[in-house]
């Protein structure tokens, strides 16, 4: 009490806290659309062992879901904004759309075609470039992974980018209190609370929380939101339609996601796409897994020693 | 990831063969209501792709959600305990999930929440609910008790009930039935007293109420004392407090997700909806009529349910070395069950059509009236809609139904022993089915409901029309088989109006309805027919068992089968 009277800075800081609480939080939710790689077929797979992915059915990415759930729960808990951005295709704006039924207020779609081939690397360096531009926020979520790659790298590479702490594996937000944040996360064989300051990147698995349907209501207002591609495909042999009077009539109508290019984000080139991404597969190989023998092995000293001794040499260990 | 919407190509038919232009127009002030709400249709195109967006939903929650929570639901059932009745733990998560996607109010203006949807839509979801969870139809059902204040409540009181309805917060029950006033509701005692400021109450006992712990409770109730029939009975609405007493709640052989009350008002505070006497005469034949539409839904959900188990163990099962899919005994059968789905959903989205028609030219009416306008050529549509309805809906619930016992029955049948044990799921489709011929009035009373229209051949002009109509190929043969069937009826009909002896006419009313049902819904086949190749199989099935079937419904009054009822005492020993 005596410090707060003390130094105004602190005052001054505690009239923000409590101006920012009233405005609730901030949130922008990284999304992914991805091959539906429950439901492969014979026609999906390629010869060479990668997935046709124009055969695949795209669907929002599971656990990207649960990240908008967790970010528009706590808009209806302490009020803010949720805003969704994904980088991809144009059909990604499936996506994006279902992210505004479920109750996001803003959508952004991170489309170029020179951002194809991006590694996790590249992805996080054009997310992260597209987050500044929106700004504004005090959380950044997203799923832990995507089914396509399964790397998990993304949320945590974008943190970086952002220079903002991240927490991982996140099940549950306990608590957001005084600019920070207490959340729980999944460990082996458990969970751990941490806390920190905002802002901050949170990716979380799909236990977290059960995402919400998409609503009625909303799915009926959105459901003709366009990105620029659309509305431009749209204009496409219609010499009667320009595309900046048709954009401005969706802005007014509320239905525009927001769409950003390579230009519009002033992004280096040699970062983006297949030019920025060191990641190179090697080689892509069907693993079958065959039973073979087994072994008891003694829970004894000696048994253990003998088990590690024989996976160091089968390289599974060290 | 099941859709019960968008995979189920039979609704799909139906959901774009709807023609629901005229309703939907009136319904939304000719789309003067998408200046008002963001997410109303701008034209009819725009109005059928929210439809679709919007089932789409629905046949994900049902398919993906509810179903999965079905068996639980059924074994844990609804419990009452310290005089407190709670849901099925499935139950509760499914109405939430239904909130929380805003389905709770469909049929609901937009003012309030909800989302104006014409009946036949909302009809649709309702199959679907009943389809993953036949119990939880009786609660997602009840929007009609919301509908019903839509239509007869004050604004004042539209403005209390209904945002609750639509948000899902107060679901909703209708008071009627008493322990002496089942099927006869003209009967009801339990009494609604004014005191001297003018203000209503109720005392007295309400029975076998679906969902009685329901937060807004529709009440019919004797307003006018002294009075022993309809004529003194009045519609009231209360809320859930502490003088309605829950005293216990049924335990049912199926549907056990719905609690079933028994309830003792005391005293309670109550409103009047509408006007005082026309309780049963209007507002519960308004009611009623819609719910038993739902009950249409809700025999539909099952049976298709029904077909579906059916199919899948069929294909799945081998004996003496091959699927018993293949056998064709099993496959008749099987044949059997698809084609009485088929004709049964042709038969309810005609019926939903014409009642969504009759309400929105009703409505039509009021508006010119109040605007002092001319009516009189939306009247004549309204009048033929009103005619077509009061055949359909009962004969639509009694068909429906009793074919939902029937596909129940033919599904476990195909299961053999096994469809007999817990652990498969149509031995309780088969339980629930069971009620949807008793509630909402009996088949017997359908039948009551429906002999009206048929002896007075309401349908002729129709039937006329479509005599005169051109079919394709083999349907030629098929709409002769339909003239067949309609002089067995004429003949039949004749035949018990020249005896005029009406304990006859009543027990031949079954017989006459059902040749009348064969007529209407063989041609509605037979025009989908004309347009679709795969339904000529369902047009032939469906028409040449009904030949087969009316020969007998015809023997049976002509050859007097039932004289014998005179003798009834001799023979029930």
């Amino acid at each position: 009490m005596q410090r707060c009277v003390q130094t105004g800075a602190l005052n001054q800081s505690i009239i923000l806290r409590i101006k920012k609480a009233a405005m609730g939080f901030n949130s922008i939710v990284m999304v992914k659309q991805v091959p539906d790689t429950a439901n492969i077929s014979g026609q999906v797979m390629k010869e060479d062992g990668t997935v046709n992915r124009a055969k695949l059915p795209a669907i929002f990415n599971h656990e990207d879901r649960v990240a908008i759930e967790l970010a528009l729960q706590i808009k209806d808990k302490f009020g803010g904004k949720v805003t969704a951005i994904t980088m991809g295709p144009p059909r990604a704006s499936d996506i994006l759309r279902e992210c505004l039924y479920m109750g996001a207020d803003e959508a952004y779609l991170i489309s170029d075609r020179k951002f194809a081939g991006a590694d996790t690397l590249a992805t996080s360096y054009v997310l992260s470039e597209a987050i500044k531009k929106i700004g504004g926020y005090d959380f950044v979520f997203a799923g832990r992974q995507a089914i396509d790659g399964d790397t998990a790298q993304v949320g945590p590479q974008t943190a970086e980018k952002l220079h903002i702490p991240q927490i991982t594996y996140s099940e549950e937000i306990l608590g957001i209190k005084d600019g920070s944040v207490q959340i729980k996360r999944k460990i082996d064989g458990g969970f751990e609370v941490l806390e920190s300051k905002l802002p901050l990147l949170v990716t979380v698995i799909k236990d977290a929380v059960s995402p919400r349907p998409f609503k009625a209501r909303r799915v009926m207002a959105y459901k003709n939101a366009r990105t620029l591609l659309e509305l431009e495909k749209l204009t496409e042999g219609n010499s009667l339609l320009y595309i900046d009077q048709l954009k401005d009539d969706y802005v007014n109508k509320g239905l525009y996601i927001h769409t950003l290019t390579m230009d519009d984000l002033k992004l280096d080139e040699s970062r983006c796409g297949v030019h920025g991404s060191p990641t190179k597969v090697h080689k892509v190989e069907s693993v079958v897994l065959a039973g073979g023998s087994h072994e008891m092995i003694e829970p004894t000293k000696e048994g253990i020693s003998r088990l590690i001794d024989q996976l160091l040499e089968d390289h599974i260990l060290g | 990831m099941p859709n019960y919407f968008s995979d189920n190509t039979d609704i799909l038919y139906h959901f774009e063969k709807l023609n629901l232009k005229d309703i939907v127009n009136i319904a939304e002030d000719e789309y003067k209501q998408a200046e008002q709400f963001d997410d109303a249709p701008v034209n009819y195109e725009d109005a059928m792709e929210n439809y679709r967006k919007v089932m789409e939903i629905v046949g994900d929650i049902t398919g993906n959600y509810i179903a999965p929570r079905a068996a639980k639901i059924d074994e844990e059932g609804a419990v009452f305990e310290n005089g407190k009745v709670t849901y099925a733990k499935g139950t509760q998560e499914a109405l939430e999930m239904l909130s929380k996607a805003e389905l709770m109010g469909m049929i609901l203006p937009r003012r309030f929440g909800g989302l104006n949807f014409p009946t036949t839509i909302y009809m649709m979801a309702v199959e679907l609910i009943s389809r993953a969870e036949a119990s939880l139809m009786n609660i997602f059902g009840l929007q009609d008790i919301a509908k019903t204040i839509d239509k007869f409540a004050t604004e004042e009181q539209r403005e209390f009930y209904l945002p609750g309805f639509s948000s899902g917060l107060y679901t909703g029950a209708m008071a009627l039935t008493e322990p002496d006033a089942g099927s006869d509701l003209q009967a009801v005692k339990l009494t609604a007293y004014q005191d001297e400021n003018g203000n209503w109450f109720l005392r007295g006992v309400k029975r076998f109420i679906t969902n009685g712990n329901g937060d807004v409770l529709l009440v019919l109730a004797r307003t006018e004392a002294g009075t022993k029939d309809a004529r003194g009975l009045s519609m009231l609405s209360c809320m859930k407090d502490d003088s309605i007493i829950v005293r216990r709640i049924e335990h049912k052989l199926g549907i056990h997700g719905s609690p079933t009350c028994e309830l003792q008002f005391n005293d309670t505070p109550a409103e009047l909806i509408g006007t005082r006497r026309f309780g049963l005469l209007k507002y519960v034949i308004y009611l009623m009529n819609r719910a038993r539409v739902g009950i249409g839904a809700q025999s539909l959900g099952i049976s298709q349910q029904a077909y579906e188990e059916a199919l899948k163990y069929a294909k799945a099962r081998e004996q003496f070395g091959k699927p018993i899919y293949n056998f064709p005994v099993v496959a008749n059968m099987l044949i059997d069950m698809r084609v009485t789905l088929e004709s049964n959903r042709t038969l309810f989205y005609n019926t939903c059509t014409w009642l969504d028609r009759k309400e929105a030219y009703e409505d039509l009416i009021e508006k010119r009236k109040s605007e002092k306008l001319p009516f009189n050529d939306v009247n004549e549509k309204f009048k033929e809609a009103q005619r077509m309805t009061n055949f359909l809906t009962p004969t639509t619930k009694y068909i429906l139904s009793e074919a939902s016992n029937k596909m129940t029955y033919d599904s476990i049948q195909i299961h053999g022993g096994t469809g007999y044990m817990r652990e498969f799921a149509v031995e309780r489709l088969a339980r629930d089915a069971r009620i949807t011929n008793i509630y909402e009035g009996t088949s017997q009373l359908q039948i009551v409901a429906a002999a009206g229209s048929v002896i007075n051949d309401v349908l002729a002009d129709y039937i006329n029309d479509w005599e005169k109509k051109e079919y394709k190929g083999s349907l030629k043969k098929l709409k002769e088989s339909l003239m067949e069937i309609r002089v067995l009826f004429n003949d039949a009909l004749k035949y018990v109006k020249e005896k005029k002896d009406t304990g006859f006419q009543d027990v031949a009313a079954k017989d006459l309805v059902e040749l009348y049902s064969y007529i209407y819904t063989g041609y509605l086949l037979l025009d989908e027919a004309n347009d679709d190749q795969r339904r000529v199989f369902t047009a032939k099935r469906f028409i040449l068992d009904s030949l087969a079937r009316s020969r007998k419904n015809a023997e049976s009054i002509k050859n007097e089968l039932y004289s014998d009822i005179l003798h009834a005492d001799t023979i029930l020993i």
